[in-house]
């Protein structure tokens, strides 16, 4: 629980955070709100030379609408989310998701940049990124790209983003209308999700998301199919451990993971009227 | 604000804003850090330890190994084991630091000093030992089946066989005779105790004056004092060893450890303060950890369901060493098996085991909750056998029959101090709502329903109130169970209490002004309390064991009423009357038929401190001590209830209501009371439906940290609902019990009887704790794990 030593330094601003980056290579690592990078130095399993605070990076903590899309930045704090007026008007359900992470110091200084940048499969927010179809905004020294969710995560805690690139942005399809509901199955309220179900209905499709199903956050699309081929919801649902290898740890195995997951898709497609 | 008063705590002020200094907030200049290197096998002969690098690592001071240690010839003795519960009790020497073999994973194999804690953990993980890894005995199980030694020298895992067994031939006729037996095989899990504040040490050399301060996050200051002089030879007469504010201890803060132990040597060897704080992972293994048992115990019962026989057995896990109290930790529950039920016949056999894994010792209840949780699993097996209401089962066993009693001696050859099991059961069932309950988990089966009810009750009895210290004795318990007392009338009026209980969380400042703020008819702000310095309070036996008010606290009053009969002498003096006329009522003294004349107890100190004017032969100064020896234990009881909601899809099970009806005998502060009572039922919540020591085959703890290792917040419980009955212990002056470990006590077997409650039209009669998700939904499919 003591992290070995390392270098730190702050960014004031994406291109001074980019350019550390860059000059320090894959020894470095950015610092947002530390909720899960400090964790993972205090046990020694990071061991990061340097740190570059981008907490100083306030211009990167918004919510704004624009045009048929609202984009967060990647500073913006779960608590932010969790009490922002636009998304419990345009995306209920991400305002919801960010009230289900952690307690409430977690939230006040975990970032929504920093949840999607770790991938953790058994994270909340990676699995809401996927049921809205949102894109991830990322800049680096050779300027800025936008990734579709589906693209973003690639393997246990990898992702995407290359070790110089910089998450600047989440874009999310406005939907205030869409069907949602978040399964979070947990044993205590201030833990990760054992797995965790995302849902979104609008009337051309269901998306459904798991959490904790895999080595990375992931769409159920054996159910997404199944429903697109007009399978009752019942049907699907027992179709959510498909083509799935979920963990098995001290709070699950992969057998009634598979359980949890089907029921807790059943619950969130009842509540989505799929 | 006197004896029954609900005060606010006067210690809470302090401790909130952070003027409570605990351990880790006492500095001193020129300090080093120790840092651990821990063995990283359950089971190792040590090849080699090179510190060579560790001592090249900046700030670095100086690195030990365990064999460097004994070569300087520090220890007197091995760690100590106060409680060899039989003569022929294995007890293989265990030093502050191994030099051949690591028994388990954590156990520290050499030790690096440097001029910061960072400093220090990094050069720890410099240190290069090689390990030959043995075979670890990595469960209770495998050290039961005893085909890998968890000692290689020893040629079996068992480290003793302890038996109560008053009259096997009674308990075999019960048996021979009974219209129905049950038998339940129980798991007691390992649990990390887990206090808010982690152990710390800090000591303080004198290198010239030769004395030694010792600061510890410890319960049990006084009692450390000894043993550090007994395991280092340093002169008990030159150590002070002060437990500044302590942040909860729940017995794992009751023992001698190898850091406490390295800290005072080396200070007192290198000439500079040395001290350690234990992180929250490294806490898994450094300190000890509770529960640990396997569990059978059978009931013989006639066919009206009067229970006739108990027989119990236990193995129970030492972990690889027997620590301060280790072996004697089972035995403490050994008379409890038979409940608050008058059964004639009882036997119990427990046989101690070593195992791979971190020792065992006292957690919160410390052989009392497994015991109450044999005997109310038992009972609830029983009356779903008989198919006839768990309490009804119980009001037909009651002894007295639920009535009021005193003194009354059980099978288990102890005699209850007093008890009144009936109407306690009865306001507890009432405030649950039994029968709407019953009606509601009636209509939610009979409709199907996803979510199902579980009732659960237990009608515990705990021991409590440690101990006679002839019955310690006769436990081959080598300590006392008394606790002292000073009670001074200082000359300004104000009163300083000296006690030799130390607590840590539990509020003794405050009850302890109450007794005196009663006794005297004073403000209890006007009442310091001194305490857990071995320096203001040198005589001392610490809390543990629920003992600080029915002894300690106890021992107060008694004082009180010394300096009372005192001051009577001087007030006698002063109104030229004879002491039998002075009438003594809230502080005043006035002599019979004239009340208007009279002195209040505060303005004798300073006449006492003045010694002007004193009867003759009377000495100066307003100050009496006792040392209060209990004439017995003090038997706590109630009733609680659990209500629990089985999400039968997921396997989740909530806990949506608990009633809690206790009886601590006479309440000095009912706030307090209310307290602990709600933190002991979390506890044993947590053991019911949260927490594990995980190990896996190799003996490796898979879970130590607060990632893994859950212990229940606020969120996972419910308003708990409490209510008290009150019956007085004969065995103290105040009619005082204990309650700092009766919620745990009750709340495990309440919880788990509700939940197998819950499962019962699955044909489910048992499940180990905790009642995991994953578990509960396995039982629902019919799975046995
Ligand atoms: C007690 C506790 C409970 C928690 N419970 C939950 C829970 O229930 N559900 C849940 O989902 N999460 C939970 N978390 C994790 C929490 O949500 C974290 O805040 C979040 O996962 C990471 O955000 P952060 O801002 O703290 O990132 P950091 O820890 O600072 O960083 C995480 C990783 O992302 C990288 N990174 C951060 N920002 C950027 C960026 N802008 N661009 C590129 N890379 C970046 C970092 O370099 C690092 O590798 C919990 C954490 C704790 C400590």
């Amino acid at each position: 629980m003591i992290p070995a030593a390392f270098d730190y330094v702050t960014a004031d601003s994406a291109d001074a955070a980019i350019a550390a980056l860059t000059e320090h290579g894959d020894e470095a690592k950015l610092l947002a709100g530390g909720h899960s990078l400090i964790p993972l130095m205090k046990f020694r399993l990071a061991t990061p030379s340097v740190l570059i605070d981008i907490g100083r990076l306030s211009d990167l903590s918004y919510i704004k609408e624009d045009g048929d899309q609202v984009a967060v930045g990647a500073m913006t704090t779960h608590r932010a989310i969790e009490n922002s007026d636009v998304l419990k008007a345009q995306l209920p359900m991400l305002a919801h998701v960010a009230g289900q992470v952690g307690d409430p110091s977690v939230r006040h200084r975990g970032t929504l940049g920093g949840s999607i940048a770790h991938g953790d499969p058994a994270s909340d927010l990676p699995a809401a990124l996927l049921a809205l179809g949102g894109s991830v905004v990322v800049k680096g020294p050779n300027g800025e790209r936008t990734i579709a969710a589906d693209d973003f995560f690639t393997g246990f805690l990898e992702t995407a983003l290359a070790p110089d690139e910089l998450m600047t942005e989440l874009r999310f399809p406005k939907m205030p209308d869409a069907k949602w509901s978040y399964q979070k199955f947990n044993r205590r309220a201030q833990d990760w999700a054992i797995v965790g179900v995302a849902a979104v209905t609008n009337p051309m499709n269901t998306s459904v998301a798991l959490v904790n199903m895999g080595a990375m956050p992931l769409r159920a699309e054996a159910v997404e199919a199944a429903l697109q081929g007009g399978a009752s919801a019942a049907d699907a649902a027992a179709k959510a451990g498909d083509g799935m290898s979920p963990p098995t740890d001290l709070n699950a195995d992969a057998n009634y993971r598979n359980a949890l997951a089907q029921t807790l898709v059943a619950r969130a497609l009842a509540e989505t009227g799929a | 604000m006197t004896i029954g008063t609900p005060m606010l705590r006067k210690e809470d002020p302090k401790l909130l804003t952070g003027e409570g200094k605990f351990v880790d907030d006492i500095h001193v200049s020129g300090e080093l850090w120790m840092g651990m290197v821990r063995s990283p096998m359950a089971h190792a002969k040590i090849l080699s330890v090179d510190v060579s690098e560790a001592l090249k690592m900046p700030g670095v001071h100086s690195a030990y190994s365990g064999a460097d240690l004994n070569g300087m010839g520090l220890w007197a003795a091995p760690l100590p084991c106060a409680w060899p519960v039989t003569e022929d009790m294995v007890n293989p020497p265990h030093f502050p630091v191994a030099a051949e073999y690591a028994r388990h994973v954590g156990e520290i194999v050499a030790v690096v000093l440097a001029d910061s804690r960072y400093g220090a953990a990094d050069a720890a993980e410099a240190v290069i030992v090689d390990f030959e890894q043995l075979p670890a005995v990595a469960s209770l199980d495998e050290a039961v089946a005893d085909s890998k030694m968890a000692h290689s020298d020893l040629s079996t895992n068992k480290a003793y066989h302890w038996a109560l067994e008053p009259d096997n031939a009674a308990v075999e006729a019960a048996f021979a005779n009974a219209a129905h037996t049950v038998t339940g095989n129980f798991v007691q899990q390992r649990m990390i105790p887990a206090a808010m504040e982690p152990r710390g040490v800090l000591a303080v050399p004198s290198p010239h004056g030769g004395e030694l301060t010792l600061y510890s996050a410890s319960q049990v200051p006084h009692l450390l004092k000894v043993l550090i002089a007994a395991t280092t030879g340093l002169p008990e007469n030159k150590l002070r060893v002060i437990a500044p504010a302590v942040g909860g201890g729940f017995g794992a803060k009751l023992n001698v450890n190898p850091d406490e132990l390295l800290a005072a040597t080396l200070s007192n060897k290198l000439a500079k303060p040395v001290r350690w704080t234990e992180t929250r992972s490294e806490a898994a293994f450094s300190t000890h950890q509770g529960r640990g048992q396997n569990q059978r115990i059978e009931l013989a019962a006639d066919a009206d369901g009067k229970v006739t026989g108990c027989r119990v057995h236990l193995d129970a896990d030492m972990g690889a060493y027997m620590m301060l109290i280790t072996p004697g930790v089972p035995l403490l529950g050994s008379f409890l098996y038979t409940g608050v039920y008058d059964i004639p016949a009882f036997g119990f056999t427990c046989d101690g085991h070593f195992t791979n894994l971190t020792p065992t010792d006292a957690y919160r209840g410390a052989g009392r909750p497994e015991a109450s949780y044999a005997i109310e699993r038992a009972m609830d097996m029983l009356a779903a056998e008989m198919g006839m209401d768990p309490a009804e089962l119980r009001r037909r066993n009651y002894i007295a029959g639920g009535d009021h009693f005193e003194n009354f001696t059980v099978s288990s050859t102890l005699a209850f101090d007093s008890g009144h099991y009936g109407p306690n059961l009865d306001k507890a069932l009432e405030m649950a709502d039994y029968d709407g309950l019953r009606a509601e988990q009636k209509k939610r089966r009979d409709a199907g329903d996803a979510k199902q009810l579980g009732i659960g009750m237990v009608t515990y009895v705990e021991i409590c109130g440690l101990a006679p210290s002839r019955a310690l004795g006769g436990l081959n318990f080598n300590s006392g169970g008394w606790e002292h007392a000073t009670v001074r009338m200082l000359p300004t009026g104000k009163v300083e209490v000296v006690s030799g209980s130390t607590p840590h969380g539990q509020g003794h400042e405050t009850s302890w002004s109450q007794i005196i703020a009663t006794k005297f008819g004073m403000d209890p702000n006007d009442v310091e309390v001194l305490h857990s310095d071995t320096a203001l309070s040198p005589l001392g036996l610490d809390t543990y064991g629920s003992r600080s008010l029915s002894v300690g606290g106890v021992a107060i009053a008694m004082a009180a009423d010394k300096v009372i009969e005192k001051a009577r002498l001087m007030a006698a003096h002063m109104f030229e009357a004879a002491p039998g006329d002075v009438e003594y009522e809230n502080g005043s003294f006035s002599v019979k038929g004239t009340p208007a004349k009279s002195v209040h107890i505060a303005e004798l100190g300073f006449g006492a401190f003045l010694a002007h004017d004193l009867p003759d032969g009377m000495e100066p100064n307003l100050q009496e001590q006792v040392s209060f020896d209990p004439p017995n234990f003090a038997f706590p009881f109630g009733t609680h209830v659990a209500v629990v909601e089985i999400d039968e899809g997921t396997g989740n099970v909530e806990l949506l209501d608990y009633i809690a009806v206790d009886d601590c005998g006479n309440q000095v502060n009912p706030l307090i009371v209310e307290g602990q009572v709600h933190g002991g039922i979390v506890q044993g919540v947590g053991q019911a439906l949260f927490e594990a020591a995980a190990y896996d085959e190799d003996g490796n703890c898979q879970n130590p940290s607060f990632l893994d290792y859950l212990v229940p917040s606020p969120m996972e419980m419910p308003n708990i609902k409490t209510d008290y009955t009150y019956t007085p212990s004969t065995s103290n002056i105040l009619g005082v019990k204990g309650v700092g470990e009766a919620g745990t006590i009750g709340s495990a077997a309440a919880v788990m009887n509700a939940v197998v409650d819950g499962l019962s039209p699955h044909g489910v009669k048992d499940m180990k704790m905790p009642a995991t998700p994953q578990r509960v939904w396995n039982a629902i499919q019919g799975v046995t794990v």
